[in-house]
């Protein structure tokens, strides 16, 4: 569960220039929510990406991931948050190029300290989930169609049975086809495994696929409501 | 992250771009291997200085006419430049000097030998019979003259191999043969051993006659111009050499300031002869040790600009939860590796250029553990220093910013 309790972030660029990007945001994400976060470029939607997923702290206000408040944590804290709690799918996918795709999704594995024999099969269950053929285990990622890469990057972000899957932007680098594959691949996640998803995103069409949709507009939330029409990808 | 981890990321990272690799990993093998093949050079022309001066003798202590030049020994002092030794103060040193094994006067001069119609100019020794167990001269083949030739003034020969070679032909037997020396026959009597003479003059290009001969019809009067003295045993060289200093200031009537002589000790010579080629080695390892600096440089270089090329992957590292200790090691161990690696051919490079040294007969090397060691413990250590700094930046690196690094 995600609890947000009044958080701002500001940026200093100098000594007397500072920028404001967060000016006071709270909501509460419960266990199984398909969340949208929506707004335009500059909105602070990054910002607060970022800081939901463990990778920057508020300035001021909480921050509660599962009941622990993790605001004022150090870079080494952080860094073990995102590994039990976080898992990222990225718009630039973020594979490791020279890594076969089971070494990458067991990456997140390595660094947990899970064990050799565990760790495949916990990939490959990873792997089965976001949708990929057995087929394509041992290729690299330029082996494989952009949609495929951002499937091996949800099994990555499944792979440690985080808390949330924060999905920024995640179908940016794809067509509106493979787009479609991948947001359908959310949905069964969550409706299927009821996986907690965090979509990022600035347009209306990919937010419509989220179950609730928090509106975000100059470091203020304008509007939090559920999905009116929520379209649905049929597998 | 088990160390079978950090190996794996390691080697996939390393073998992703193997010309780079290769590059960075040679700058390392020319410095290990060039430490190596200096050091296993110095090292050989050490052992061969000191083999060619133990050759000489054991134990030995040489008196020679004409003063002390200047502090510390000068080998060639005077030798041959004043007359002030003779018979009689070898005698007096074998009887009042303690803790001596033998003493062997000799009179030395360079004269064409001849042979039935070959001939040779070669060092021609006049000296008694205890000559070989004092200059560990070794007869191969009839025997040194005895000290009844020596008294009778006989007029016998003993040649070294070479002389033997240039005057007989190779291997031919020439006992019972004549040689001429200064228009005087002599009949050879004994063939010396080989020692294979390099530095300090062959001493298989030898003739030894009985001194007395020599003094009589080659230097025509009664001085010799070195008396060699064999210690019993490695600790008495100072003392003799104390104890003869003394004798002969006494029997030549002169102070410690006006000595017509010089007593060198042969240990005094050989530790000269050390500090010069240890010198010499020190040279030698630290101009190669200047090629490794170099190659340490080039690892910093390479590690550097892997991290940045990089960036993105540390940022996701980071992001699925990497700590800044787990990605400094990731890129220690790599530059580690690389330097590893180098100093791993660097010492069979190195290994292989000395061994081809001693194999064309230029040196007799010898490559040390120790050497070895110091190679892999260097390479390492450059490994860690020059990967310390990129490992660092790399650790330090905001995820963030990272991620977003175009």
């Amino acid at each position: 569960m995600i609890e947000v309790h009044n958080i701002t972030k500001t940026y200093k660029s100098g000594a007397d220039i500072s920028f404001q990007a967060l000016k006071g945001v709270s909501f509460t994400i419960e266990d199984g929510e398909f969340v949208a976060i929506m707004g335009p470029s500059g909105s602070g939607k990054s910002t607060l990406m970022h800081i939901l997923g463990a990778l920057d702290t508020p300035t001021t206000g909480k921050y509660l991931l599962d009941k622990k408040d993790v605001s004022k944590y150090s870079d080494d804290e952080l860094a073990d948050i995102r590994k039990e709690k976080i898992g990222f799918v990225f718009q630039s996918f973020n594979l490791l190029p020279r890594a076969t795709v089971i070494r990458n999704v067991v990456l997140p594995l390595v660094y947990a300290g899970v064990g050799e024999e565990d760790r495949n099969n916990r990939a490959k269950d990873a792997l089965f989930a976001a949708g990929l053929d057995e087929s394509h285990f041992g290729h690299l990622s330029n082996q494989l169609s952009g949609g495929q890469i951002q499937r091996v990057a949800i099994a990555r972000a499944l792979v440690n049975n985080p808390t949330i899957i924060l999905a920024d932007e995640p179908t940016g680098n794809l067509d509106t086809k493979t787009g479609e594959i991948v947001l359908g691949t959310f949905q069964r996640l969550n409706e299927e495994r009821g996986r907690t998803i965090v979509l990022i995103t600035h347009e209306s069409d990919v937010a419509e696929h989220a179950k609730r949709i928090i509106y975000i507009r100059d470091g203020l939330i304008t509007e939090d409501r559920r999905t009116h029409v929520r379209r649905i990808i049929k597998k | 992250m088990t160390i079978f981890d950090i190996l794996h990321e390691t080697y996939s990272a390393l073998t992703s771009n193997k010309v780079r690799s290769g590059l960075t990993i040679l700058g390392i093998v020319i410095g290990i291997s060039s430490v190596i093949t200096m050091i296993s050079i110095g090292q050989g022309a050490q052992t061969s200085i000191n083999a060619s001066i133990q050759s000489i003798g054991s134990n030995l202590i040489l008196v020679m006419p004409g003063a002390q030049r200047g502090p510390g020994m000068n080998v060639s002092a005077g030798r041959g430049s004043a007359k002030s030794l003779t018979l009689s103060d070898a005698e007096a040193i074998s009887l009042e000097v303690t803790d001596i094994k033998a003493v062997a006067p000799e009179v030395t001069g360079r004269y064409q030998v001849t042979a039935k119609g070959t001939n040779t100019n070669t060092q021609v020794i006049g000296t008694v019979s205890a000559y070989p167990s004092v200059r560990n001269v070794e007869v191969e083949n009839g025997n040194f003259f005895t000290d009844q030739n020596v008294k009778n003034g006989d007029k016998v020969a003993i040649i070294g191999p070479t002389t033997r070679d240039d005057l007989f032909g190779v291997d031919a037997d020439p006992i019972g043969q004549t040689i001429r020396i200064k228009k005087l026959d002599f009949k050879v009597i004994g063939v010396t051993k080989s020692k294979g003479g390099t530095g300090f003059g062959s001493s298989d290009d030898m003739v030894y006659v009985p001194i007395s001969t020599a003094q009589r019809y080659f230097s025509g009067d009664a001085y010799v111009s070195t008396i060699s003295i064999a210690g019993n045993d490695a600790t008495v060289g100072t003392s003799i050499q104390q104890q003869v200093t003394d004798l002969l200031i006494l029997r030549h009537k002169v102070t410690a300031l006006t000595m017509d002589f010089n007593v060198m000790n042969q240990a005094d010579i050989v530790a000269t002869a050390s500090s010069v080629t240890g010198i010499f080695t020190i040279l030698l390892a630290s101009v190669a040790g200047i090629s490794l600096i170099v190659g340490g440089i080039g690892i910093m270089n390479m590690m550097l600009t892997t991290v940045t090329e990089r960036t993105r992957e540390i940022g996701l590292r980071k992001a699925i939860g990497a700590k800044q200790r787990d990605i400094s090691i990731q890129f220690l161990v790599e530059a580690v590796m690389l330097t590893f690696f180098g100093g791993f051919v660097g010492v069979v490079l190195g290994w292989t250029a000395s061994y081809l040294v001693t194999y064309f007969g230029l040196l007799q090397t010898t490559v040390s553990i120790s050497s070895i060691l110091l190679a892999f413990g260097v390479s390492a250590g450059i490994g860690i220093i020059f990967g310390y700094y990129p490992a660092r930046r790399a650790a330090k690196m905001n995820p963030i910013e990272a991620l977003r690094y175009e």
